[in-house]
């Protein structure tokens, strides 16, 4: 029979019940959304890597003969190498007339791959000793369009070569198809391409020999001590210095990924679940104290105390179940189309997304008990109401002044603000926790939306303060100074600044890093290093600059000596000071005068590209020519680099935004609905005697919505506070070696999120109002209090 | 009022309040609306107060019917010419004894001051007190001070002395025979008890949702004369 009441309170409160059920289904949603998109994306990936056999190691060199590889598989601890040739290439496609570059992978003519095996999509796998067949990455052929019997132009080792593709692939290696150096992947000027051993070691003078290496470790070996190994062994082959899987570029990029949903799935959730535990609070203790009647009457028929508190507790749990069973369901939805988002950046085959039963177990766990706490209090005062006490009304309560008044300003308050005034401070916890309750959901708003600020103030230091050439052109190998002439003889292009790279590992102490060296010019207008303020340095003559991430990796300052190990030519070792730390987002490089470096180097004016600036009218001439020149490697154009970059991210921006503003919008909902019903159940008797005494129904909304709007304006700037502060520690949680994120949020992100509180509010004012503007005067009138 | 009637319906159950009440009421009269529970007294005040309409009949008050007035024009009304007196005082809890009144002669159009008003009840030391802090008799008269602070027209009283006792409720009845005396208030009290028809004016005797008798007190009784 209690179980029918339970029933038919719940329908009666069922606008305040849903609410509530809302607000959980968000968490459980979100937090099922993202770790269930993480643990389907670790199982894709785990799986991919495991059937595409993915190598543990990677090492790049200069050129070695195929007997080396013996050697290299008497290493202890190596399970399965295999010898590449690996190269970059230009690639000239019909009807795009920008500069795109690919990275050219052999496939064994004979035999499968050991290692990173392609995942053939569509057509097939290459013939063997065809010199004219690739396979192309999927995501490159899909954003040109390319399909298997296809073709297109290549410069390979500086020869023109029609190219048939014959399928279209994805590896393991290539999850995430960026360029090295690129902030995101660039499916439209960057490809990954296979030929033939054959084929492509002819036409890069290897035949007999390779310049990559790729392995396996055996069970229980250390990576760290075959890399030295095989370190060693290469080292007179050109080795660019061998990295263990965590350093590879895809695989980072997918595991730094990984982290920012975990810390997502750490933070959101919770606040979901908190907010939930507070609804839940309110609205029992509300109904408790209406029931106080019936409490004791049950009591007093003989009911236990245990039995009232199973009572009340089953209403928390049909609410909490019936949340949970909703935020399951819409999770396993979310977290698929967020996989769909995911899989626009990264390349599996397939996606597995399967709810492990542990995650919604979890789920459940977390939030029941959460709900059952956030009730505690209120369970227990049922079911301890001696019956006697429960039969007189709850006692009045006692009003004060308020801390306006008492300042003074009383006077110049109508009665009806003083009201609402004394009506907040009559609860300060529950006006409190209602203020940051819709706090909470500004912030929720803010820490969801704020990367698009971060990414654009990135882009922003990154592409227009710091860099600011059109065009960058890198070259085959380290070349003459006199090269850049031949640059600057082209028609359009106004100006250029030679740079040189160095792969280098940098080491402090214990403490290494594996990176490049960029020597620019000094006094150059094309790319300025910035301070911490983000004004340009000038290069000091002498010693190097190191970006301020990559100084706290080393834990290095200002006049300490790096010692700097060049992976590269004849691989020196020095000794330079650091002289200055500079502020950069993206990536981790040191920088020098190219003076200083080429000395380091002990090499004459040798360059290894320049950074163009271009006459707009002229910009595809310059494309087309320099994919003629066979001593550019490729180029890479700034403007589209930046303008892929959002284009990749539009849709992960939009879903995150669209996710965030729904969620947001039902805590403030939420929140505010319930607090507002309890307070109209609260206060309809004082209201509908107003309407008696002669106030309108205007004024009485005043008197009522006016708390309401004023705790929601409260809460506003609260929440930007909060916001802020979430955002930071996100920001803080996700900075990698990739790319650090900058704690910039925008005016438009706080304005978004106190539009959505605000308009929520609005929506819950609304219908309370339609409440408030049917009181049944007579009724309230006749009952007491 | 002419024929009025009025018909509730309780669930499936049609309940007849009233069966054709006909009265008339005259400015400054100070009546007695007795009768059992449920004779449909209350029902009575709240259509003369335009709480609530009537099913049939009219009422009319100066020349304007409230039958058919509209939501904002029965507002109006209550707004500026009616004053109600309630059994459970329905003060605002969050507001003192003065702020109570003067949440009505914020919106009135000639009221008089709060403290004159508190005064005139005898409570002219606790203005400052919420209700929380005053007795039921106290805040029975706060609550008749917050009716006639704006010199109304007519003065509604549903069960004004019903919770509280004789003496308290004696007190609760000069404050309302002298705001009737001074300020020639048109005053109605309903009660079911006898014991207070002595101080009216006229006493109507309502049943069964009729007018069953009607008296005319030639010497009315001062309150303090009153036991119950």
């Amino acid at each position: 029979m209690l179980d029918r009441k339970l029933l038919r309170d719940l329908w009666k409160m069922k606008g305040q019940a849903l609410a509530i059920v809302l607000v959980i289904v968000s968490g459980v949603a979100t937090y099922v959304m993202l770790i269930g998109t993480m643990d389907s994306l670790n199982m894709t990936r785990d799986r991919f890597y495991r059937d595409h056999r993915f190598a543990d190691v990677f090492a790049q060199l200069k050129r070695a003969p195929d007997s080396v590889k013996a050697q290299i598989a008497e290493i202890p601890g190596i399970g399965t190498a295999e010898t590449r040739v690996a190269a970059d290439v230009k690639l000239d496609i019909k009807g795009f007339p920008e500069p795109v570059t690919a990275r050219i992978v052999s496939l064994p003519d004979v035999g499968q791959p050991l290692l990173n095996t392609p995942y053939i999509r569509k057509g097939r796998m290459l013939e063997p000793y065809r010199s004219d067949e690739v396979l192309v990455s999927e995501a490159f052929a899909e954003a040109h369009r390319l399909s298997p019997g296809d073709t297109f132009g290549a410069v390979i080792n500086g020869r023109w070569k029609t190219l048939v593709i014959v399928g279209t692939a994805l590896s393991p290696e290539f999850v995430l198809q960026s360029r090295p150096g690129a902030i995101s992947p660039d499916y439209k000027r960057y490809a990954i391409l296979w030929m033939g051993r054959d084929g492509l070691g002819t036409a890069y003078n290897m035949k007999g020999a390779f310049n990559d290496v790729i392995l396996t470790l055996s069970r229980g070996a250390r990576a760290e001590d075959v890399i030295l190994r095989l370190d060693s062994l290469l080292d007179r082959y050109g080795g660019l210095g061998a990295y263990a899987r965590k350093e590879q570029i895809s695989h980072r990029f997918l595991s730094e990924e990984f982290k920012q949903l975990q810390r997502s799935a750490d933070i959101f959730p919770a606040i979901f679940i908190a907010v939930s535990a507070f609804l839940l609070n309110v609205v029992v203790s509300r109904t408790v104290g209406i029931q106080r009647d019936q409490i004791a009457i049950l009591k007093a028929f003989g009911y236990s105390n245990l039995g009232v508190g199973v009572h009340y507790t089953k209403m928390v749990l049909v609410i909490v179940v019936a949340g949970i069973a909703g935020g399951l369901a819409a999770g396993t939805r979310l977290g698929e189309a967020l996989g769909g988002v995911y899989m626009a950046f990264y390349r599996f085959p397939y996606l597995v997304f399967e709810l492990r039963p542990g995650v919604a177990l979890t789920a459940a766990g977390i939030t029941t008990a959460a709900a059952l706490a956030g009730t505690f209090f209120s369970v227990h005062r049922a079911a301890t109401l001696p019956p006697a006490e429960a039969m007189r009304p709850e006692p009045p309560a006692l009003y004060r002044r308020s801390i306006v008044e008492r300042l003074g300003i009383g006077r110049l308050l109508a009665q009806p603000t003083r009201m609402i005034l004394r009506n907040i401070g009559k609860r300060p916890a529950r006006s409190l926790l209602m203020i940051a309750g819709v706090a909470l959901s500004c912030a929720i708003m803010i820490a969801a939306t704020f990367s698009k600020d971060a990414v654009d103030f990135m882009v922003d230091v990154q592409f227009t303060r710091s860099q600011k050439e059109d065009l960058t052109v890198t070259f085959t190998d380290p070349t003459s100074k006199k090269a850049v002439y031949e640059l600057m003889g082209l028609r359009g292009v106004t100006h250029a600044e030679v740079f040189r790279s160095v792969p280098a590992r940098l080491r402090f102490g214990h403490r290494s890093y594996r990176t490049s060296i960029q020597g620019i010019e000094p006094g150059g207008s094309l790319n300025t290093p910035l301070d911490s303020s983000l004004r340009p340095i000038s290069l000091p003559e002498d010693g190097i600059v190191l970006n301020d991430y990559l100084g706290a990796i080393l834990g290095i300052r200002p006049g300490d000596m790096l010692t700097v190990e060049v992976l590269e030519g004849n691989r020196p070792v020095r000794q330079v000071p650091v002289v200055g730390l500079v502020k950069q987002y993206i990536g981790l490089q040191g920088y020098m005068d190219i003076h200083a470096l080429n000395r380091l180097m002990k090499e004459g004016g040798a360059i290894s590209g320049a950074y163009l600036s271009v006459d707009p009218r002229y910009r595809a001439e310059v494309y087309k020519t320099l994919v003629e020149m066979p001593r550019v490697a490729g180029a890479v154009v700034r403007k589209e680099e930046i303008r892929n970059f959002y284009d990749t991210q539009a849709e992960a921006l939009l879903f995150f935004t669209f996710i965030a503003t729904i969620l947001g919008g039902t805590i403030a909902f939420g929140v505010v609905y319930n607090s507002a019903r309890i307070a109209l159940s609260e206060r309809s008797r004082e209201l509908a005697s107003l309407r008696v005494l002669g106030y309108t129904r205007a004024e009485i909304s005043y008197i009522f919505l006016g708390e309401l709007g004023l705790i929601t304006i409260a809460s506003i700037p609260l929440g930007m506070l909060m916001g802020r502060e979430i955002a930071s520690y996100i920001a803080r949680a996700i900075s990698s070696e990739l790319f650090r994120v900058p704690m910039v949020i925008g005016g438009a992100t706080y304005s978004l999120a106190a539009a959505v509180v605000v308009v929520s509010a609005c929506f819950s004012g609304l219908i309370v109002r339609h409440r408030l503007d049917h009181l049944d005067l007579v009724a309230v009138l006749k009952a007491r209090e | 009022m002419k024929g009025l009637a009025k018909l509730y319906r309780m669930g499936e159950v049609e309940v007849h309040a009233l069966r054709g009440v006909d009265l008339d009421l005259f400015a400054g009269e100070l009546v007695v609306l007795l009768g059992p529970s449920g004779s449909g007294k209350s029902t009575l005040l709240n259509i003369l107060g335009g709480l609530d309409t009537a099913s049939a009949g009219e009422v009319v008050y100066r020349e304007k019917d409230l039958t058919r007035a509209a939501e904002r024009e029965l507002t109006e009304y209550r707004r500026h010419h009616v004053g109600f007196v309630f059994q459970f005082y329905n003060l605002i809890p969050s507001l003192t004894a003065q702020e109570n009144v003067a949440v009505v002669t914020d919106i009135a159009k000639r009221p008089m001051k709060p403290e004159d008003a508190l005064s005139l009840v005898g409570l002219g030391e606790r203005l400052t007190h919420f209700p929380a802090q005053m007795s039921g008799g106290e805040q029975q008269r706060v609550a008749i001070a917050r009716a006639i602070a704006k010199n109304p027209d007519v003065l509604l009283c549903d069960e004004p002395t019903g919770a509280l006792d004789s003496t308290t409720g004696i007190k609760v009845l000069e404050a309302l025979e002298r705001a009737n005396r001074e300020l020639a208030t048109t005053t109605v009290i309903i009660t079911h008890n006898a014991d207070i028809a002595g101080i009216a004016d006229r006493v109507i005797h309502l049943s069964d949702g009729r007018i069953s008798e009607v008296s005319v007190n030639d010497v009315k009784k001062r309150p303090g004369d009153l036991h119950w």
